[in-house]
């Protein structure tokens, strides 16, 4: 996209940026915490705070993943329409008599072979990345459509209904429980491997990873196939909890996973970024929209939110830079 | 150079003549003239819209934006229409192409001067734009009886035995080949896309095309706003919802590289004319209309990788790249 240019000084610089960016977060973080629970008398409320977690956890499972991609230099814009397909698919298997495990499966497996499919034609063929998403992101949902039209499924079995409404512990969701521990393994894959090593190389310089060693259209294929996966988690997750399968589900998340990436620090075209950053702005976005929502604004102004949010984040910093060296 | 670009338009335009022969086969009045004038009318918006978006993938860009500036545009002339049902539809058109010039500007300078990456931009611009479209009208729709009957009739008044839409298109096509071949503007665009550090140093100033190319996609966004509402006589907050991913289909189809510099009016001409024909036979074929999506979806996959077959440098590869890595 646009012009890649080679930092002035390189790492500790970058570091110390990173971490204040993390930090500027949480900041902010607690102050809507603050704000939401001046603003309204409902808020400060365990089973609402719970509630209050669907708002992002689904999303949160596919943005570690989409992260990932990110700082590798590509980006799936299909995710949402994975989803689509993954439910449909099950909602599919429903009517067949499959039972709940065999759904499970079927929601990941669908997930899998759609990150596959994108994979296949970016690393395979060499295409870019955001045209191949936009093509499949119509593609998915498209086929979902073609096979429910104005329908929807419903009727899934009882015991698969505790992976979307399911608690662990108190108010602590099966969800909640869930995104945990994917944030874990995706902290521990970026930061402390050499495949998350691999996947910092690759955004910085692709051509330069080729010729440490990398293999460069592998680590990228891994990584379609597990955005692909996360989406097929997420499928099953809010497939469980709505209890209902249309082809519109899940419409326009890709934006907003997107959004909560690049809140997150992570930069959109590639090479640095964390997961503790995207932890932190998920948290950050769920409470924006749970507050707002408590306060009755409607679905679309909240929209106005993230989209302003999604520019603000990455103009304000410059606007700073360009006010402080003028 | 112009070997190659003129074989690929060659190649769509047999592809659209294989398609109209296709349906000529089963249904013979589809391709009548006055259907298939029918067709191009029906399709004039897209491609008015697809002129806009190339100039914007040219220079390395993207303007996921553009729907929602339509709705957003033809929602405030709606609204002017009915505080002064009195004023001339000339200054109606003015307003919309001025109003789509700015919500163009807003982002071309969001690009230029803050260099954020126009994905980002046109990703939040877009939720922000529709949302304030609810904020104007709290989600009430202007409908046909609140529109004043010129408002209404100019896109449909008949010229020559076409519709004044149609004539615009027409217009369109012919100003921006104009503009794309024969001025240096025109050629600012390709270079700015096509190698952007060689056009610097050609002294191109490449941000500020970029702004330029997003104002021209603005303004003729506005211009489509007007022509949309007024041709279906409704304004509401989701008019055109999800358009602007047609409109990059049309581009990518025509032979548009998203990678910038490559592109033509008359690809993009053609591009926007193969998915109108299938929208408007898929009806008349008896294919569900909730095929539509998936169709255009595998359409673009298809086109691009066809695009990417016919970029591939001819000859040995010595020095890999990472793109082309396995």
């Amino acid at each position: 996209m646009n012009t890649r240019s080679i930092p002035d000084r390189l790492q500790s610089s970058l570091e110390r940026k990173l971490k204040s960016w993390e930090s500027l977060l949480m900041l902010v973080a607690i102050g809507i915490f603050v704000a939401n629970s001046f603003a309204s008398p409902y808020f400060l409320n365990a089973w609402n705070l719970s509630d209050a977690t669907y708002n992002f956890t689904e999303k949160a499972m596919i943005a570690f993943a989409m992260a990932l991609l990110i700082i590798s230099g590509e980006i799936d814009l299909s995710v949402a329409s994975i989803i689509a397909l993954a439910s449909t698919a099950m909602g599919a298997a429903v009517q067949m008599g499959v039972g709940a495990e065999g759904l499970v499966l079927i929601g990941l497996a669908t997930g899998l072979v759609c990150g596959a499919f994108n994979g296949i034609l970016v690393t395979g063929l060499g295409l870019p990345s955001i045209v191949v998403t936009i093509g499949t992101m119509s593609l998915f949902r498209g086929i979902s459509f073609i096979i429910l039209g104005d329908q929807a499924y419903r009727g899934y079995p009882s015991d698969f209904a505790f992976f979307g409404q399911g608690y662990v512990w108190w108010v602590i969701s099966f969800e909640f429980v869930l995104f945990a521990i994917i944030a874990l393994i995706y902290g521990v894959i970026l930061h402390m491997t050499n495949f998350g090593r691999a996947v910092y190389a690759i955004g910085n310089n692709p051509t330069g990873a080729l010729f440490s060693g990398i293999r460069v259209g592998r680590v990228k294929f891994i990584l379609f196939l597990l955005t692909g996966l996360m989406s097929g988690i997420a499928a099953v997750c809010l497939t469980s909890r709505l209890g209902s399968t249309r082809p519109s589900i899940a419409t326009g998340w890709e934006l907003e996973i997107v959004t909560m990436v690049v809140l997150g620090g992570v930069n959109i075209l590639g090479g640095s970024g964390s997961i503790p950053g995207v932890v932190i702005a998920a948290f950050v976005m769920g409470l924006v929209t749970f507050g707002l929502g408590l306060l009755n604004v409607p679905g679309i102004v909240m929209s106005i939110v993230i989209g302003g949010l999604l520019i603000g984040v990455i103009a304000l910093p410059r606007l700073w830079t360009m006010w402080r060296t003028r | 150079m112009t070997k190659l670009l003129a074989s690929r338009e060659a190649l769509l335009m047999v592809a659209i003549a294989f398609l109209l022969a296709i349906i000529a086969w089963r249904f013979p009045a589809f391709v009548v003239p006055s259907n298939l004038l029918a067709v191009f009318n029906d399709t004039s918006p897209l491609i008015l819209l697809a002129i806009g978006q190339m100039i914007v993938i040219l220079t390395k860009c993207i303007d996921l934006s553009v729907a929602a500036n339509l709705a957003l545009t033809g929602m405030v002339v709606s609204l002017i229409n009915i505080a002064a049902p009195g004023l001339p539809v000339i200054f109606i058109v003015l307003i919309a192409v001025g109003f789509g010039t700015l919500l163009g500007m807003f982002n071309g300078i969001l690009v230029w001067k803050l260099a954020i990456p126009p994905i980002v931009v046109t990703l939040g611009t877009m939720t922000i734009f529709r949302g304030i479209i609810f904020l104007l009208t709290e989600g009430k729709w202007v409908n046909s009886h609140e529109m004043s009957d010129s408002f209404k009739s100019v896109p449909r008044a008949d010229l020559l035995g076409l519709p004044i839409l149609s004539w615009i298109a027409i217009a369109t096509v012919i100003l921006f080949t104009i503009v794309m071949t024969r001025t240096s503007l025109g050629r600012a665009f390709y270079a700015a896309g096509g190698n952007p550090h060689a056009a610097t140093y050609a002294g191109i100033n490449v941000g500020k095309t970029q702004f330029w190319a997003f104002t021209i996609s603005g303004a003729i966004a506005g211009l489509t706003g007007y022509l949309w509402v007024s041709r279906f006589a409704v304004a509401y907050v989701d008019v055109a919802a999800g358009f602007e991913l047609t409109v990059v289909a049309a581009c990518v189809i025509g032979g548009v590289s998203i990678m910038g510099g490559i592109g033509t009016v008359f690809g993009a001409l053609l591009g926007a004319l193969f998915l109108g024909i299938i929208a408007n036979a898929l009806p008349v074929v008896n294919i569900s209309p909730f095929s539509q999506m998936a169709i255009s979806g595998g359409a673009i996959i298809i086109a691009v990788i066809v695009n990417a077959q016919a970029n591939r440098t001819p000859g040995r590869i010595i020095l890999k790249k990472a793109e082309h890595a396995k």
